[in-house]
């Protein structure tokens, strides 16, 4: 992609090289274009749309196990990415906690804490702290993160029933209620 | 350097420049310690690695100095990890696995990533075969002009008959 | 009202733009010269116009008027004046207004030359400089305008516009957010002003070089009229970037200078094509060759200069240096696009007009060898080009991924990282090799040069250079190929500068009886681009050696210390003495820590390593305490500290060998370019003459 230097050379090859030398500059001036529009698009989209399929992923868990699409089809999921260096993190995580203990006995609603770039002793030590039991798990590769295109954490996504993303919350949620209030509005769509 | 070794200094110096990007690709294999003691380590020890990595909440600062709380985070868990008997490489390895190839200061040399390490030596390689190519072409052209006259325009001579060509071309344009 | 009036002067300018570069073609093409007048006149108006547009700015940035966006997001009530005024360029906005101001005043100072020998280039310079300058006014006024104000509705919410909504009432916030912390450093505050100085005097070669490939007087007269403006915008560029350095070591905290980061490669590519270009012009002016290759580096110079803003601003690559992120990404991409195809595409038709004329008669001569400097300088922009694009084409190709998922493994779109050490290693090299360059060409003579003439010039520096590191070798414990092998290469191209002043410094007060000082100062006078450049030479061997040291021989060690514990590193070590933490005016919490300095067990004096935690933007930011001397900088950083308590503290230390030879260098290197771009008065009655006699051959 250094194409665009190459080129150079190559035009003054072309000179003795013919018309293949001036034509292969071209194609490597707009290769090195065309990957940087792809990188500008991806720049510019920002975070994912509300209402179209929310990414599908496979959360490894702390405590063993896997939560995949399968687990998750036809439930409301509430994604939550954290992570014990973050201090925004610990004002919201009784309330998911709560909120959690309270829809637990349901079945059809599902917390998923995805711990963004953590080590996993800090991990488990925040998690004893705030007492939390819904599934967590490490962010493996960043890759689930990347897949979100969060731009921080705290950042939650619910995801209704069909899979469609329903709501974005960037920064920690203020309140139980207001967790509760945008379920309750998932369930019922 | 005679005349005919120029092409070789040429060669030599493409040589050199491929052979330093395979140092590069072996730049974490080479530093691999022995089983270290079981006392903990020591904060050289856990910058020694740190250094060749970054976290990806602190984009471009090297993970031995980044300041943040995530960062401190990290370099508590080299420390475990090198206190627990794991070798550099294996502090790397699964790091990688934990968060990522962006951690590593450059793509480990495997499969795609090789890609960074041949294409910029292939490049200039070919480069400098190119500019040798004409160098020769041009020398070749150059004798040729000399082998009659062994004297050449002086410089500003040279400028003059320029001007007077341009301007000449101009009137031809009729501008 | 202050910011009604910049506005409106920006848009004027914007429409000035317009007409200027419609008049110029308009004039160019119907060949009536009162239309190319009048768009010279447009370029020259553009100056004012937008002094008014940056006073307005100044004005509303010094006098709190929070009620502008712009102002609000870079000043706060607590800020010092100088720090305000500087606030100009310490966001998008109002960058981007100082950029377009400092570019029309330098197409305004190469529009105010005498055009009667060059009427031709005229429009053409005109247009390419009024098309890059409304290029960035419509940014400015479509998307990043600076004079937004806040507006409260009825309904109790803020909204940002120029004008006044209907029913809104203009809404003033007691305070504003203040100036990035980092760029609160008078390191910082030139260093951007420096970069944009060296990126808008680029586009006058650039806009000259266009010139020519239109008009199709593609003889050296373009590199002529602009070798100066080259080799300012080149002082400037290299200004920038050391001073960016600088500004890295002082503040930054990781003991280093250049981190290689996204944004410092992309401000490094334009000077990695401006270096070659002031070379290889030097042979088109000499031997008439490389003509193709000279149209092509300063396009790409001028190219790489857009793309390196653009990369900057666009948030395409993330980096401590990046602004806020913005939507300007796609205009620009189109720009560059534009640029790069309509310049390419000009190079195209123009090829055949561009034949060198002087032939290369020896693999030695000067010519060949910089046709070899020219390659390391584009060999090094390959590995930069392909270090900065990389971690976005293994992003950008997660998508074949996701096309044909079997190849998913290969293609993961996973983003990597291309860290210092790929570029230290790769370029390594092709720096030394070019350093070596630096030290035979001077010694080669034009046109013929045997390998005989060259080593009767080369033996005696080769000589003393050998001495040179023989003398290294016995006095110091100083082992490693790499290490002495640059160290005798800095050595060599010392003694072949020197030896060449010293043999025509000789040679003249032989020839004219004058005492040998005298005779160095006339000829370094008389010829001022030679010897200006061999002074460059020298400051960049001095910074080779200071570079040479902080890469090679740079120590660190880091340790939690108790009070009054002490860590030792070489002939150096610090005693930890007291540690405070307090908050400051400026929503900063200081954490300050007191060390004793010690040599050899000698008390050296205290160093004050610190911690400022922002508040405002929640980021940390680490400032060492350094001592400096010729030989080392002892460099301290607080890494960690027991709170409250301050019993114990993490401090790492680092010894840079020779780092201070980088920033004398840089000195001496400034200092050169000085020398040879001073302005001449051009022999104007001998061209004169010369003309007068080429239309007597004519008629």
């Amino acid at each position: 992609m250094n194409e665009s230097m190459e080129s150079p050379d190559d035009m003054v090859t072309n000179k003795v090289g013919g018309g293949w030398g001036r034509a292969l500059a071209w194609v490597f001036v707009l290769a090195v274009l065309a990957v940087i529009a792809v990188q500008l698009r991806k720049t510019m989209e920002g975070g994912i749309l509300l209402n179209e399929k929310a990414p599908t992923f496979t959360l490894t868990l702390f405590d063993g196990g896997e939560i995949g699409p399968a687990e998750m089809q036809g439930k409301v999921v509430v994604v939550n990415f954290w992570a014990s260096w973050c201090k925004p993190c610990e004002e919201e995580a009784e309330e998911l906690q709560q909120a959690w203990e309270y829809y637990q006995d349901r079945g059809d609603v599902l917390f998923l804490g995805v711990d963004y770039v953590d080590t996993e002793t800090e991990a488990r030590v925040y998690l004893d702290r705030f007492g939390i039991t819904y599934p967590n798990g490490p962010d493996l590769r960043t890759s689930i993160s990347q897949a979100f295109r969060i731009t921080g954490v705290p950042e939650t996504y619910i995801i209704s029933r069909a899979g469609d993303l329903f709501y974005t919350k960037v920064g920690p949620f203020t309140s139980l209620q207001e967790i509760l209030t945008l379920v309750d509005q998932a369930l019922a769509e | 350097m005679t005349v005919k070794q120029t092409p070789l200094f040429l060669l030599v110096a493409a040589l050199a420049i491929v052979g330093s990007f395979a140092q590069v690709g072996s730049v974490q294999a080479q530093d691999a310690t022995p089983p270290p003691p079981a006392a903990t380590p020591s904060d050289d020890e856990v910058n020694a690695v740190a250094k060749n990595m970054y976290c990806p909440v602190c984009e471009n600062v090297p993970l031995d100095v980044c300041p943040t709380l995530a960062c401190q985070q990290w370099r508590e868990l080299i420390r475990e990890k090198l206190a627990a008997g794991w070798s550099e490489q294996d502090v790397y390895d699964y790091f990688v696995l934990q968060y990522g190839d962006r951690v590593l200061a450059a793509p480990p040399p495997t499969g795609l990533n090789l890609l960074i390490y041949i294409a910029p030596p292939v490049l200039i390689a070919a480069a400098f075969y190119v500019v040798w190519q004409m160098m020769r072409r041009m020398r070749a052209a150059g004798n040729a002009v000399t082998a009659g006259s062994e004297m050449q325009p002086a410089k500003p001579k040279d400028e003059y008959q320029a001007r007077l060509e341009d301007e000449l071309k101009r009137l031809d344009r009729g501008d | 009202m202050i910011a009604n009036l910049g506005y409106g002067a920006l848009v004027i300018t914007l429409l000035v733009c317009l007409f200027g570069t419609g008049a110029a073609i308009y004039g160019e093409v119907k060949k009536q010269p009162r239309w190319v007048d009048s768009a010279r006149n447009a370029m020259l108006l553009t100056f004012p116009l937008l002094t008014v547009a940056s006073i307005a700015i100044i004005t509303l940035l010094v006098t709190n008027a929070f009620e502008v966006d712009y102002v609000q997001s870079v000043t706060s009530r607590s800020m010092p004046t100088y720090l305000r005024v500087t606030a100009l360029w310490g966001g998008q906005p109002g960058s981007l207004v100082f950029w377009s101001w400092l570019m029309a005043l330098f197409a305004s100072a190469a529009t105010l030359r005498d055009w009667r020998r060059d009427r031709e280039f005229l429009p053409w310079v005109v247009v390419v400089s009024l098309v890059t300058l409304a290029f960035f006014l419509v940014l400015i006024i479509g998307f990043e305008n600076p004079f937004v104000r806040y507006w409260a509705t009825p309904s109790g919410s803020v909204v940002t516009a120029m004008f006044q909504p209907n029913g809104t009432t203009l809404y003033t916030p007691f305070d504003g957010r203040g100036l990035n912390p980092l760029l609160r450093h008078p390191g910082m505050i030139i260093h951007p002003p420096m970069l944009y100085l060296g990126f808008v005097s680029l586009v006058i070669p650039f806009a000259f070089g266009i010139a020519a490939l239109i008009t199709g007087r593609t003889d050296d007269r373009w590199i002529r009229l602009t070798r100066r403006w080259t080799l300012w915008a080149w002082l400037f560029l290299s200004l920038g970037l050391i001073l960016g350095g600088r500004w890295a070591y002082d503040v930054l905290g990781w003991g280093g200078y250049w981190g290689w980061d996204p944004v410092e490669v992309a401000a490094l590519l334009p000077w990695l094509t401006a270096t070659p270009f002031l070379h290889s012009a030097m042979i088109q002016e000499k031997r008439n060759m490389f003509k193709h290759w000279n149209m092509l580096l300063i396009i790409l110079t001028y190219v790489l200069m857009i793309m390196g803003t653009f990369l900057t601003r666009s948030g395409v690559l993330s980096s401590v240096h990046a602004f806020a992120q913005s939507a300007i990404g796609p205009i620009f991409f189109a720009y560059i696009v534009l640029t790069l195809i309509v310049s390419l595409a000009l190079l195209s038709w123009r090829w055949d007009g561009l034949k060198s004329e002087g032939t290369l008669t020896s693999w030695l001569s000067r010519e060949a060898l910089f046709l070899i400097n020219n390659v390391l300088f584009i060999a090094i922009l390959i590995v930069c080009l392909w270090g900065l694009f990389y971690p976005i084409l293994t992003e950008a190709l997660g998508v074949v991924g996701q096309w044909f998922p079997t190849l998913a493994h290969i293609f993961t779109g996973q983003k990597a990282t291309v860290g210092p050490i790929f570029y230290e290693r790769a370029t390594g090299p092709l720096w030394a090799a070019l350093l070596l360059l630096m030290g035979v060409a001077p010694l080669s003579a034009w046109r013929a040069s045997t390998a005989r003439t060259l080593g009767k010039a080369i033996w005696l520096p080769t000589a003393v250079s050998l001495v040179g590191i023989a003398a290294v070798l016995v006095l110091s414990d100083v082992r490693g190929l790499t290490a002495l092998l640059a160290l005798w290469l800095c050595m060599f191209v010392t003694a072949v500068t020197l030896f060449d002043f010293y043999r025509s410094a000789v040679a003249r007060s032989r020839a004219h009886g004058t005492n040998f000082l005298v005779s160095l100062w006339q000829l370094a006078g008389r010829n001022r681009r030679r010897y200006g450049g061999y002074v460059i030479h020298l400051g960049v061997v001095l910074m080779a050696v200071g570079i040479i040291g902080i890469e090679i021989f740079q120590t660190e060690t880091q340790a939690s210390l108790k009070l009054g514990e002490t860590l030792s590193l070489g002939r150096y070590s610090i005693r930890y003495d007291s540690l405070a933490e307090f908050d400051t005016d400026d929503n900063r919490n200081v954490a300050r820590a007191v060390v004793t300095v010690f040599k050899d067990g000698e008390q050296l004096g205290e160093l004050y390593p610190r911690r400022d935690f922002f508040y405002e933007s929640g980021q940390p930011m680490t400032i060492p305490g350094v001592r400096s001397s010729v030989e080392d900088d002892f460099y301290v950083l607080l890494v960690n500290w027991q709170p409250i308590s301050t019993q114990t503290a993490t401090f790492k230390i680092y010894l840079n060998p020779l780092v201070n030879w980088l920033w004398f260098g840089a000195a001496i290197f400034i200092l050169g370019t000085f020398v040879a771009a001073w302005p001449e008065r051009e022999p104007a009655p001998v061209r004169e003459s010369r003309r007068a006699a080429a239309a007597e051959a004519i008629a």
